[in-house]
């Protein structure tokens, strides 16, 4: 850290989004003085992101860092990119909802910009602060935004609860950190990888205890069994898009931090961390699954069910190489679209139904088919169905986690994703085999039936960006090659060879 | 077979798909446009499968028509050729790909009867098709599993949304055993791709692989069951009765008919033919499951007053059969297990043809409310006689050669199971003949004066699958060819 001449032009990307984040906030303190149109801040999110995003491509397999603090390379592309998009879908698709559901709107969009910064920070960091302040920064947007909910006391509640155990997350993943620099002597990821390929033998103690509270800290973020107990709460009560980016960008960001200090500096001392790694992913694909089972509320079902899938991530995680990293990035990306898919056509069932209780998603086959299409076609990839994208990336990352002699795992995994498919299906036929409410049954003999038109259509912005999703996770499914080179770029940089 | 025929083995695995994918955009509204449609793309489906079954050489290699496109390679876990688009087809799966093309044809014929929502049933029952025949053309493990998984995916929504008597019962128990089946075949998958350490799911290339005979015998087992569950085999066949009960006609004919069959070929593709000392280890094990599930589907079908049950109890009874061939590990006893699949697809999708038929008019399937019904509905009694004869095994149809073939193995290599399997052909002939007796003949129950004879659709679908029946039986020899050929050149191990 000699050279004080950094190359600010590597932070592009970050530098649009908080200047974006700044402006958003400026723009709508004023906007009665300035007769802002409503459509400007979310356009101009959806604008800054997308700058971001392609402005990233510009380091396309080159690897540079600034000041040894963030690296910027393929690895931090592809998650530049992920949460660009995902910025991108979710202001486009909860547009509608904001306008009616949001308080502070400005705040609202400054938040989901600053969030999406915190997570590029996280997945560039090459230093333990900096990337405590990725963190930090991801955390605290989304502790406001969970609590932005008009008329819903449950927002707040969520909020208050998601802030005090956050907190103490923080402060144990802080300690944690703390401990491992005393361990290796350093904050940088390439000297405490040296510091412990030289031995670890006389900092055992701290080492372990360190490792202990960082995977604590981090699988708080993650909700990874046992920490994930705020989930539930704060995915139901904070507004339908906050979830989306809590069960998207959130976690996105904390396994890019995850896989580069697990594969990184904390590669050597592999023999440590591996098998609590290993523990956390089984019990954390069972409980989620499991309690997954019992749930009403669609909110509280996705989030369990995202607790399972992380599950499936961290086995690949415990199983560190570079075939199982890029089945896992492979798998984050697959995750992501689908995933964004449900929520999206969720919230457009939402701006219409007001409801996120499953019951009420009965016979929407009936009443908005492509709807009820969309939100099957998730519900089947994130359980592993085939022609979608999570057969083809569960398959992937289960194959490399087998390879590397974890197939005992596997076969858990394999047993667990079938029972997902249970609570999924339970949806589906809530959808399609029930009628909707004040539909007349069809006569059995002919079939016919004169019933009252309960059709109802989607907004055009939903539509719109439900139809790419809906694509991408077919494209994925059947095709996934892009996204699998991309991701195996990707993790090239973490295991060079 | 010239190489240019693997664009017509792509075909039959993208028609279907194109035609699901085409029906998204007519209206519902438009059924002369969903009918036209469908006509054709069965009709496609039968010809070419028709095509690619005449046209397998089985003088020639092994496996023809064989053509290869880049997927995902040299990526992860990936190695060269990792994930192939790879069709090529031998003298198994030349017959399975006839008996899906024949199968089809007939079954969307009978489902133009349907008026609750047609479009999207059609939609599903495409995908299913499109997983079945990609299943049996795919020489890519990774597709081979992912069509596979794809014929299942659609059978939950058809089942629950256009069958009969407890169908959310049926379609859930159906889909949650085939799903949880499916994880010891992942399971094997992942197992085998890592012991064979090639980093390609290339299925020419997993066959000639080494594996260590423990680990053979640790895995065998795993693909037995997994696939065998969707195979119908004893004791995990719990979801057949039920799901066939439930499933509207073209279902059960396509799931009874075609889809059990995909388990038992899977048992092959991924037991036999790659982990064949596994499977020599364990053929001892699916002689003692295919004789208990002959006899066991047989004596509890004896029990069935619904003629659906009693239908899908005589399949599990008929699948014993399969695996009993199977695992005689003798060229004959195998090739019978291969010529029953083909025989009791075409004979229960006839069955549930002429039972769906019968159902939606008169609403009642219970065999003691019917008697001398060969009075009111002649064509229908003669065409579900010749089932039932092909069913019992009587000389002239199909199901004779099949039976003949296992029994001739089945002596060979233990006798006395051998007298064990022609005690349950008796026990089958018990319970056909009585319940023709009950049901076709004797005095008119004129409270089914009603029915009318089966519809123009129905009759044509049923002669075509008599026909596939009347073909086998008297003239086996196409089909013998071919699979023995490929039976004696590629499993080793297996004796003539």
């Amino acid at each position: 850290m000699s050279d004080l001449n950094f190359d600010y032009t590597l932070l592009i990307p970050e530098l649009i989004l908080a200047a974006a984040a700044g402006f958003v906030l400026l723009a709508d303190a004023f906007r009665r003085e300035l007769r802002l149109n409503r459509t400007l801040l979310p356009g101009f999110t959806v604008l800054a992101a997308a700058a971001a995003g392609l402005s990233s491509l510009a380091w396309l397999d080159t690897t540079d860092d600034f000041a040894t603090l963030l690296a910027v390379d393929n690895f931090t592309a592809f998650f530049r990119v992920l949460f660009a998009v995902t910025l991108v879908t979710v202001v486009i698709g909860s547009y509608e909802f904001v306008a009616r559901e949001i308080r502070h709107q400005g705040e609202f969009y400054a938040m989901l910009l600053l969030a999406t910064l915190g997570a590029s920070v996280m997945a560039a960091a090459q230093e333990l602060l900096t990337a405590y302040i990725g963190v930090e920064l991801l955390s605290f947007s989304l502790y406001v935004a969970v609590s932005l909910a008009k008329r819903d006391t449950r927002s707040g509640e969520a909020g208050l609860k998601y802030v005090l155990l956050g907190g103490v997350a923080s402060a144990t993943l802080l300690y944690g950190l703390s401990l491992i620099y005393g361990a290796a002597g350093s904050t940088s990821y390439a000297e405490i990888g040296e510091a412990f390929a030289a031995g670890t033998a006389n900092v055992e103690l701290p080492l372990v205890l360190g490792l202990v509270l960082v995977i604590a800290g981090l699988g708080f973020k993650i909700s990874a069994v046992p920490f994930h107990m705020w989930t539930p709460d704060a995915y139901e009560g904070a507004p339908l898009p906050v979830t989306a980016i809590l069960s998207a960008t959130s976690k996105a960001g904390a396994i890019a931090l995850l896989l580069r200090l697990f594969s990184g500096p904390l590669l050597p001392v592999k023999d440590d961390w591996q098998w609590m790694l290993a523990v956390i992913a089984l019990a954390t694909m069972v409980v989620g699954n499991l309690i997954a089972l019992q749930q009403t509320n669609i909110k509280r079902l996705l989030a369990y069910s995202s607790i399972g899938q992380v599950g499936y991530m961290l086995m690949a995680l415990a199983t560190v190489s570079d075939a199982s990293a890029s089945a896992l990035l492979l798998h984050l990306g697959g995750y992501t679209v689908t995933n964004l898919a449900v929520f999206m056509a969720v919230i457009a069932f939402y701006n219409r139904q007001r409801s996120e209780a499953i019951a009420d998603f009965r016979g929407l086959a009936e009443t908005n088919p492509y709807l009820a299409f969309v939100i099957a076609a998730g519900l089947f990839s994130l359980s592993g169905m085939p022609l979608l994208a999570g057969f083809t990336t569960k398959f992937i990352l289960f194959q490399a986690a087998a390879q590397d002699g974890y197939l005992w795992l596997v076969s858990i995994a394999v047993v667990m994703s079938t029972i997902s498919l249970y609570y999924y299906l339970q949806v589906i036929r809530l959808m399609y085999v029930r009628e909707p409410d004040g539909a007349p049954t069809p006569d059995p003999q002919t079939g016919r039936l004169d019933r009252p038109n309960l059709r109802w259509r989607t907004s055009p912005a939903s539509y719109a960006v439900t139809a790419l999703l809906l694509l991408g996770t077919i494209a994925i499914g059947l095709y996934a090659a892009p996204l699998l080179e991309a991701a195996d770029d990707a993790a090239a940089v973490l295991f060079p060879t | 077979m010239s190489p240019n025929d693997a664009y017509l083995m792509l075909a039959t695995f993208l028609i279907p798909l194109g035609t699901a994918v085409l029906l998204m955009l007519v209206p519902s509204k438009e059924r002369s446009a969903i009918i036209g449609i469908t006509a054709l793309a069965s009709f496609a489906m039968f010809v070419i499968a028709l095509y690619l079954f005449v046209n397998y050489d089985f003088e020639g290699p092994q496996f023809q028509g064989v053509k290869a496109w880049t997927w995902m390679e040299n990526a992860g876990v990936l190695g060269e050729r990792g994930i192939q688009l790879k069709v090529g087809m031998d003298g198994i799966a030349a017959p399975m790909v006839l008996l899906t093309g024949i199968v089809i044809m007939p079954g969307t014929w009978v489902s133009w009867k349907l008026h609750h929502r047609t479009k999207d049933f059609f939609i599903l029952l495409y995908l299913l098709v499109a997983g079945v025949f990609g299943t049996f053309v795919m020489l890519d493990l990774f597709f081979f599993f992912l069509l596979y998984e794809t014929a299942v995916l659609p059978m939950y929504l058809l089942i629950a949304v256009w069958g009969s008597t407890r169908k959310e019962y049926g379609a859930m128990k159906l889909m949650m055993m085939l799903v949880a089946a499916s994880i010891l075949i992942f399971t094997a998958i992942f197992a085998i791709f890592t012991e064979a350490g090639l980093g390609t799911f290339d299925l020419p290339s997993l066959f000639a692989a080494d594996y260590d005979p423990r680990m053979q015998k640790i895995f065998f087992p795993m693909i037995a069951i997994g696939c065998g569950t969707l195979g119908g085999m004893f004791p995990f066949h719990g979801w057949s009765p039920d799901g066939h009960a439930s499933a509207p006609t073209a279902v059960s004919m396509l799931h009874a008919g075609v889809l059990m069959k995909l388990g038992a070929f899977g048992i092959i593709r991924l037991g036999f033919q790659i982990l064949p000392e596994g499977a020599a280890f364990w053929a001892p094990a699916l002689i003692f499951i295919g004789i208990t599930a002959a006899l066991y589907g047989a004596i509890s079908a004896l029990r069935q007053t619904d003629l659906k049950l009693m239908t899908g109890f005589s399949s599990v009874s008929h699948m014993g059969y399969v695996f009993l061939g199977l695992g005689t590990l003798n060229v004959v006893g195998m090739t019978g297990a291969v010529l029953q699949m083909f025989a009791h697809g075409v004979m229960t999708a006839l069955f549930f043809l002429l039972i769906g038929g019968m159902y939606d008019q008169a609403h009642n399937r219970d065999i003691p409310n019917f008697s001398g019904m060969a009075k009111q509905m002649p064509i229908w009694a003669i065409f579900f006689i010749l089932a039932g004869l092909a069913s019992l095994g009587l000389p002239g149809l199909s199901g004779f050669v099949a039976e003949l073939h296992i029994f001739v193995g089945v002596f060979r290599a233990y006798p006395i199971v051998g007298g064990l399997a022609v005690l349950t052909a008796a026990i089958t002939a018990t319970y056909l003949l009585r319940m023709f007796a009950a049901a076709f003949f004797g005095e008119f129950n004129p409270r089914w004066s009603h029915l009318h004879e089966i519809t123009w659709a129905e009759r044509a679908g049923a002669a075509v699958l008599a026909i596939a029946i009347l073909t086998l039986g008297l003239w086996p020899s196409p089909w013998v060819d071919r699979i023995s050929t490929t039976l004696a050149q590629t499993i080793p191990g297996v004796a003539l």
